[in-house]
């Protein structure tokens, strides 16, 4: 599925197997590339070891200079931060926004994508491009009218305005995507389905849909990874009820002056959803990335 | 006309074809066709999505352009009124904006280019076996993964600030005296965070990239004497063209809309020193409460994105096209 495997054979089917793409040209220039490489990884990585190190410390140890590298790890900060009140409702007001905004972008793009690219009709481009275009739209171009709207229908601080917007947001992305999940399933297939009789609904439930399931899963891992992430809508149109975790994060910032190792916590906190669900699904990430573009 | 739509976006000539793939490229049919009726019926799965996106967009697009044509602040208790184009001529002699629009550019270039270039490098290190390479492609990318937020605020707190960031710690071993990053250098500061949290981005797609290349044409470079930069120059860089436009394209949309690192690392100071347009806007319109104005801007930076989502379009799917036809 993914071209970023980390075994994934280099040679073109038509190649002996035995030719490997580049012969090894010396083991030592081979050496400090790998030396690179781990030193490239490591530095990137620096500033997020760094927080999780920070999170394990007591404050004094967190904002000293010289940095403190060697100190006995507490977990009293993570405490203080699942402690804190209404830390949950924070939670669950993430948790509610991206699952439902991640459940009706997949509800609404499958019929889209299946629309533009098993049975496409001139003008579904002018679809695709639509769609696109929309993402150039700035943000801050349509902040105000919702902020009005939201106001005027009493939808300000109210989570239902999230999952509406979060939806529109990754709406676009999640038709290109599974347009070229859509497109790699073979017409005889759809074809065979039909000659059997079988209903429209029908086929799309048990012929289509397992098939492109890896890509479904793919394109909702994108839009939960940028419905979690959001900061913008979230701070503009959400107050006490509706705020997500983001809202939290800054707050444990602002708020009660600068608490490093507190802070710290909660990101590591916060970020760990997205950071593990990336990690595990590394590969789709690629794909989704890409809009389905890159293969 | 219909090229684009009849294939795969990104099925390239190098990607392998079985039969049935090729078998699942549709052709699009012509005009005359189908039938009106039969049309429609094929786009309506398309109108759900299509429906709510121009409700959630367009809409208040358009609402945007009117409200720019009002004068209209919250603060004042005169109301609103029709004023013309008077906020966009109040928009051409606001140095502040100019400032906001010049550090929109200077971010969005200076960011992607970066990326581009750093994603490029830590690409082709990867793209080769070594031991523990998964490993380190998941340590790489994992500041895309960190939420933006926690991120700006690593960058600010624990990486730049002038007391016990890590940042000064580590000059101060080569012996340079502590710099305020965020209040002397902002846009610098705000530049090295976008780079860390866009780069991987830029290696992900490069790496798919890379990979998609077929062994025999770098084997037949070889066997014709081929040195490593030489391929590199003339063979592989062609191929990745595509990928690297890409890269841009989806770079610029998501960084030219910045507003966390911002709003959380400088605030857009020392006064307006790192402001960009979205986080100008923000605060004429949540700070100012200015409405008339704040719309004039966003309307502004619409069509400006527009001029050059234009160009970087056109670019991209040129590229796609021949990349398909060849």
């Amino acid at each position: 599925m993914s071209t970023v495997t980390a075994d994934a054979p280099r040679t073109s089917p038509t190649a002996p197997p035995a030719i490997r793409r580049r012969r090894p040209k010396g083991r030592t220039s081979g050496h400090v590339l790998t030396v690179v490489a781990w030193a490239a990884g490591l530095l990137f990585f620096a500033p997020v070891a760094w927080m999780v190190l920070t999170s394990f410390k007591q404050e004094s140890q967190a904002a000293s200079n010289p940095p403190t590298f060697f100190f006995t790890p507490t977990l009293e900060q993570y405490a203080s931060v699942i402690g804190t009140a209404g830390a949950g409702s924070y939670l669950l007001n993430s948790v509610i926004a991206t699952a439902c905004s991640t459940l009706l972008v997949l509800v609404l793009a499958v019929p889209a994508a299946y629309a533009v690219s098993i049975r496409p009709v001139k003008r579904t481009q002018d679809f695709l491009f639509f769609f696109i275009s929309t993402k150039m739209l700035p943000i801050v171009a349509v902040i105000m009218p919702i902020y009005v709207i939201a106001g005027q229908i009493q939808l300000l601080d109210n989570i239902l305005t999230l999952i509406i917007l979060y939806t529109a947001m990754n709406l676009p992305i999640a038709v290109w995507m599974m347009r070229s999940f859509f497109l790699e399933v073979p017409g005889e297939v759809l074809e065979a389905a039909s000659i059997d009789g079988a209903s429209l609904l029908r086929t799309m439930r048990t012929v289509l849909l397992p098939m492109v399931a890896p890509g479904v899963a793919a394109t909702a891992l994108i839009c939960v990874i940028f419905a979690w992430n959001e900061f913008f809508f979230a701070l503009n149109l959400t107050a006490a009820n509706a705020a997500t975790v983001p809202i939290f994060l800054m707050s444990t910032m602002t708020s009660e002056g600068l608490f490093l190792a507190r802070l710290s916590a909660a990101s590591v906190l916060a970020s760990l959803p997205v950071v593990l669900a990336g990690w595990i699904a590394q590969k789709q990430l690629v794909r989704g990335l890409s809009m389905g573009a890159v293969k | 006309m219909s090229t684009a739509t009849d294939t795969p976006v990104g099925r390239g000539p190098d990607a392998p074809r079985t039969p049935s793939a090729d078998a699942s490229r549709r052709r699009a049919p012509h005009d005359g066709e189908y039938s009106k009726a039969e049309a429609w019926r094929r786009r309506l799965p398309l109108m759900p999505a299509f429906l709510f996106v121009v409700i959630c967009t367009q809409i208040p697009f358009l609402l945007t352009i009117w409200y720019s044509l009002r004068s209209w602040n919250l603060l004042r208790p005169e109301g609103e009124k029709f004023v013309g184009l008077r906020n966009y001529l109040d928009i051409f002699v606001d140095s502040t904006f100019r400032t906001a629009a010049l550090n929109s550019i200077l971010i969005t270039l200076g960011c992607v280019l970066v990326s581009l270039v750093f994603g490029l490098v830590l690409a082709l290190l990867l793209d080769r076996k070594f031991f523990g390479r998964g490993f380190i492609r998941t340590l790489l990318i994992t500041p895309f993964l960190i939420m933006p937020v926690a991120g700006a605020m690593l960058w600010s707190i624990s990486m730049f600030n002038p007391s016990y960031g890590l940042v000064n710690w580590l000059i101060s071993i080569v012996g340079i005296s502590p710099v305020d990053w965020t209040s002397q250098l902002p846009m610098l500061s705000i530049i090295i965070a976008l780079v860390w949290q866009w780069t991987p981005f830029m290696m992900l797609l490069l790496l798919a990239g890379l990979q998609s290349q077929t062994g025999d044409v770098l084997e037949a470079a070889s066997m014709d004497g081929a040195g490593p930069w030489t391929t590199f120059v003339y063979i592989t860089l062609p191929h990745l063209r595509f990928y690297l436009e890409l890269s841009v394209l989806l770079g610029a949309i998501y960084v030219v809309n910045t507003f966390d690192q911002i709003y959380l690392m400088t605030a857009g100071g020392p006064g307006t020193a790192s402001a960009n347009l979205p986080f100008y806007i923000y605060q004429r319109a949540f700070l100012g409460f200015d409405i008339g104005q704040s719309s004039a801007m966003g309307v502004i930076t619409v069509i400006a994105t527009i001029i050059v989502a234009m160009f970087a379009l056109r670019l991209i799917f040129t590229s796609i096209n021949s990349k398909e036809q060849s």
